[in-house]
């Protein structure tokens, strides 16, 4: 099995400030399953599946959970999604699976399959049962940019298929966002990474980290080395705010932040209030991370309304019960700064045509500002490779992944703009059944 | 009661009065006579003392059960024996539960041998107090080996000889408790009629393996590294129990009082029990589950029942059921039903499309994708009315079996035969 320092747990510092955070969803001990797992009504073509980007047969593995045949509850889910352990976790299964239950129709609770799929999964990870064994050699190679959930979906199904595989990644922890970007209180850095180790345990899988393609190695010389290429490298720098002030300490990216917090340790002991711009996802996870880290004072600034945000209702919803407060219709105009430090956000309220109201200024104090207004693509990455199309920085896709290089496929935030974990997964997946299909049929080289 | 049908839930079975229908069994909960006060206390209207015979010697780890998906015990079991406490200890019990509680039934369950050990217990027993005896003609292990319980149940001349001593002996009622362990009922309640009793009750436990252990190959409950077959009772035997009662109901020879027993677990059993013919019920594997609290439900399950149904006596609604307990060859086979789904109760689980297509007649199915909804939808030309969606379908009331107008004349199997008449077409028989 391999496992190099990229995935070692052990290599994280213990101090790490995501250390302090409980889980949000406390893991079900065996009588909580199995009360849970025989309340499932076992329904046909169900619709909880049909909400699975990966397509997990839900009804299947929650009635091994019943049965006690925990060691296939975990291949059913595994077999669908070698990342079930960390999905089970980060998936929004509120409008996944779990909004699919046909106990919603009857308003009675709905299975709580996110904690069941945990329970089996958290038990395969820990005993380490292993199912899947790579495919007799097929001589043939892939290169995957990028070490998020997309690249390493893909090369464990093309490991199943026995196709040789090699990471390439510019970062040094391999995961993605499950290792550097999720909150913690639904799944730390220390089990993203060793989920990672689990998937590589396949075998076969060669990493390559701290390597940036463009800058340490050519397109020329992928598409050399391998007969197919996979990209997957997720989304760019968070996008910043040109107002003044911008260069003022105590003014960061959300996402950098967040995997600052994760991986090592941050001090906010100076943070009376902090505010987090943007109104999606990122800056929910930013706004109930600093509640968690200690900040007293946390509030959400966003441009549209409740109604408007992007972000999961049922997230601002959990957010809004641990103390965060929102100021809607709000814009900054200019950091306000004091001896180098932010101080504050100079703003102007906006009207519903989201024109700025003449005369409504205020200003919001705060010692920390977060930007989470969403992050660069990634797409002049691809400048190099002939025929792949970008749109909106977004490389373009068909249904199996493949762009418009016959030998070039791609997945996960970078297709498809930054979706879920999930998604990255089953594209992935899709991706790497695509190439076999590609390598089998001797269609390339 | 201050309103509507006044209710009397006084019973009679062969003679012995209690307050209510619902007795203890003779079992462990019926062991001593401080458990059994405390049933009293509860509501419990008499009580099967546990059997009494020469005191025995039970062995350690005694029951096991059978769980089903996330419900204890749907099924029980026991390899557990008469009373293991010394007789004149048991005696002093009776008389002083007869002394403090004078209108609740004391049935005692004996347990002997010889004739004049029948003779000698029998008399023990009414001196004690009791009001009725039960002749323990049904356990299926241990005792059994030994030529007593089910032993002398399987054996109608035996059953019905000692029943004559016993009847002899007794100047109390005399119930015959029958073993389930028989291919027919009837020629065993049939021997009790023959031997003077005054009732019987049914059915004692069914022999059974209640479970292996599979890490160490030994059946449960295990005592050491063997088992042993043990009696099987609680709700899942209830099926059993009611087509025994129902057997021996139904019987214009027979004619006797029954007490019935198996399953009976609230009150909504013991009302199916009392519509197949029994005057009374008796109770063990729901109370050593839940304790003799459960009573109090079935009193007032059973007062509501008798009283929204317009009956005021037991004896008015004993037995409804039992013409309605018919033979097959007297169904109307042109008797038709269809299922019907109401769509505003579906939740689209469809469980009761693959139950159809794996487990019937493959008469529903999902709805076409165009029409945007899960609920499913019946074939009606192709479905055969067999109710197993309806015992799928997670939703009350959600899947009704309506009757179908299909213009064909009543005709069971044996008018067909011997008269020749018209049967529908077959359906689903394709």
């Amino acid at each position: 099995m391999l496992a190099g320092p990229m995935v070692d747990p052990h290599k994280l510092p213990e101090d790490r400030s995501e250390a302090g955070f409980g889980d949000f969803k406390p893991a079900l001990g065996p009588a909580q399953a199995l009360a849970e797992a025989n309340r499932c009504l076992y329904c046909a073509d169900a619709p909880c599946v049909q909400k699975c980007p990966t397509g997990i047969d839900i009804p299947e593995f929650i009635r091994k959970i019943s049965t006690g045949n925990l060691k296939g509850s975990a291949r059913t889910i595994l077999d669908a999604n070698i990342f079930g352990m960390s999905c089970a976790r980060v998936c929004p299964v509120e409008v996944l699976c779990v909004g699919g239950c046909v106990y919603n129709e009857m308003d009675a609770p709905p299975i709580a399959i996110g904690r069941l799929q945990r329970y089996a999964t958290d038990a395969a990870l820990a005993e380490n049962w292993r199912y899947f064994e790579a495919g007799p050699d097929s001589g043939r190679s892939v290169g995957l940019v990028g070490g998020g959930p997309a690249s390493l979906a893909a090369a464990h199904e093309l490991r199943r298929r026995g196709h040789a595989c090699t990471i390439y990644d510019a970062g040094h922890w391999l995961g993605g966002l499950n290792t550097t970007g999720v909150a913690p209180y639904k799944l730390r850095a220390d089990d993203a990474l060793a989920e990672v180790a689990y998937v590589l345990g396949i075998g076969g899988i060669a990493v390559e980290s701290g390597v940036q393609v463009g800058r340490d190695v050519g397109w020329d010389a992928l598409l050399a080395r391998h007969d197919a290429l996979f990209i997957g490298v997720g989304l760019g720098a968070d996008r910043t705010l040109d107002i003044p002030g911008k260069d003022l300490a105590g003014i960061e990216g959300a996402v950098a932040f967040i995997e600052k917090f994760k991986l090592g340790r941050v001090d906010l002991a100076a943070v009376k209030r902090a505010v987090v711009v943007g109104g999606g996802n990122t800056a929910i996870d930013a706004v109930r991370e600093l509640v968690g880290l200690g900040v007293p004072e946390v509030t959400m600034l966003y441009r549209g309304d409740e109604a408007a945000m992007s972000g999961y209702e049922h997230e601002w919803n959990a957010a809004k019960v641990e103390g965060v407060r929102a100021l809607w219709h709000t814009q900054p105009t200019a950091y306000l700064g004091r001896g180098g430090r932010v101080a504050g956000l100079r703003c102007v309220k906006l009207g519903a045509d989201k024109r700025p109201l003449p005369g409504e200024v205020l200003e919001v104090p705060a010692e920390l500002v977060l930007l989470a207004i969403g992050q660069a693509r990634l797409g002049e990455l691809v400048a190099g490779l002939e025929g792949v199309q970008l749109e909106g920085g977004r490389i373009v896709v068909d249904a199996d992944g493949a762009t418009g290089h016959s030998r070039v496929f791609a997945g996960g935030d970078c297709a498809n703009g930054g979706k879920e974990v999930v998604n990255a997964v089953a594209e992935g997946k899709r991706a790497a059944q695509a190439i076999d299909r590609a390598l089998t049929a001797g269609a390339s080289k | 009661m201050a309103f509507g049908t006044s209710v009397d839930l006084t019973s009679n079975t062969g003679g012995i009065v209690t307050p209510n229908p619902f007795w203890l069994a003779s079992a462990p909960p019926a062991n001593s006579g401080a458990q059994i006060m405390r049933a009293f206390d509860a509501g419990w209207g008499g009580a099967v003392w546990k059997t009494l015979g020469t005191p025995i010697q039970n062995v350690s780890s005694r029951f096991g059960a059978h769980h089903f998906k996330g419900t204890r015990a749907i099924g029980f079991n026991n390899i557990e024996l008469i009373t293991d406490r010394p007789l004149e200890v048991n005696f002093r019990e009776i008389a002083e539960v007869k002394k403090r509680y004078p209108k609740h039934g004391v049935i005692v369950s004996l347990m002997v041998e010889t004739r004049d050990e029948w003779r000698d217990i029998i008399k023990r027993a009414i001196d004690a107090g009791a009001d009725g005896l039960e002749l323990n003609f049904g356990c299926p292990h241990g005792m059994c080996e030994r030529g007593m319980g089910s032993a002398v149940g399987q054996e109608p001349a035996l059953n019905e000889k000692i029943t004559s001593w016993a009847v002899e002996f007794s100047t109390v009622p005399v119930l015959v408790k029958l073993t389930p362990n028989v291919d027919e009922i009837n020629p065993h309640g049939l021997a009790a009629k023959r031997g003077g009793a005054h009732g019987v009750s049914l059915i004692n436990t069914i022999k059974s393996i209640i479970g292996v252990d599979i890490d160490r190959f030994v059946p449960e409950p295990r005592v050491g590294g063997l088992s042993t077959n043990g009696g099987y009772c609680g709700a899942a035997v209830k099926p059993i129990a009611m087509h025994m009662i129902g057997c021996l109901a139904r019987d214009p020879d027979f004619g006797l009082p029954i007490s019935g027993i198996g399953g009976v677990a609230n009150w909504r059993d013991a009302v199916e029990f009392i519509l197949l013919g029994c005057s009374s019920v008796q109770v063990c594997t729901e109370v050593m589950l839940r304790g003799y609290r459960v009573v109090g439900d079935m009193i007032e399950g059973l007062t509501e029942y008798m009283r929204s149904h317009g009956f005021s006596t037991i004896e008015e609604m004993r037995g409804k059921a039992v013409p309605q307990f018919s033979e097959w060859g007297e169904l109307d086979l042109n008797y038709e039903t269809v299922a019907k789904i109401d769509p505003a109760k579906c939740i689209g689980c469809h469980a009761c499309v693959v139950a159809c297509h794996d487990g019937a007649h493959q008469c529903i199915h999902p709805a076409p994708k165009e029409a945007g909804t899960r609920v499913p939808v019946v074939d009606e030309s192709e479905c055969v009315g067999c109710n197993l969606c309806q015992i799928v379908c997670p939703v009350p009331d959600c899947i009704t079996m309506a009757a179908v107008d299909n213009g064909f004349k009543p005709a069971t199997w044996n008018e067909f035969v011997s008269e020749g008449k018209t049967l529908r077409p077959k359906k689903g028989a394709h």
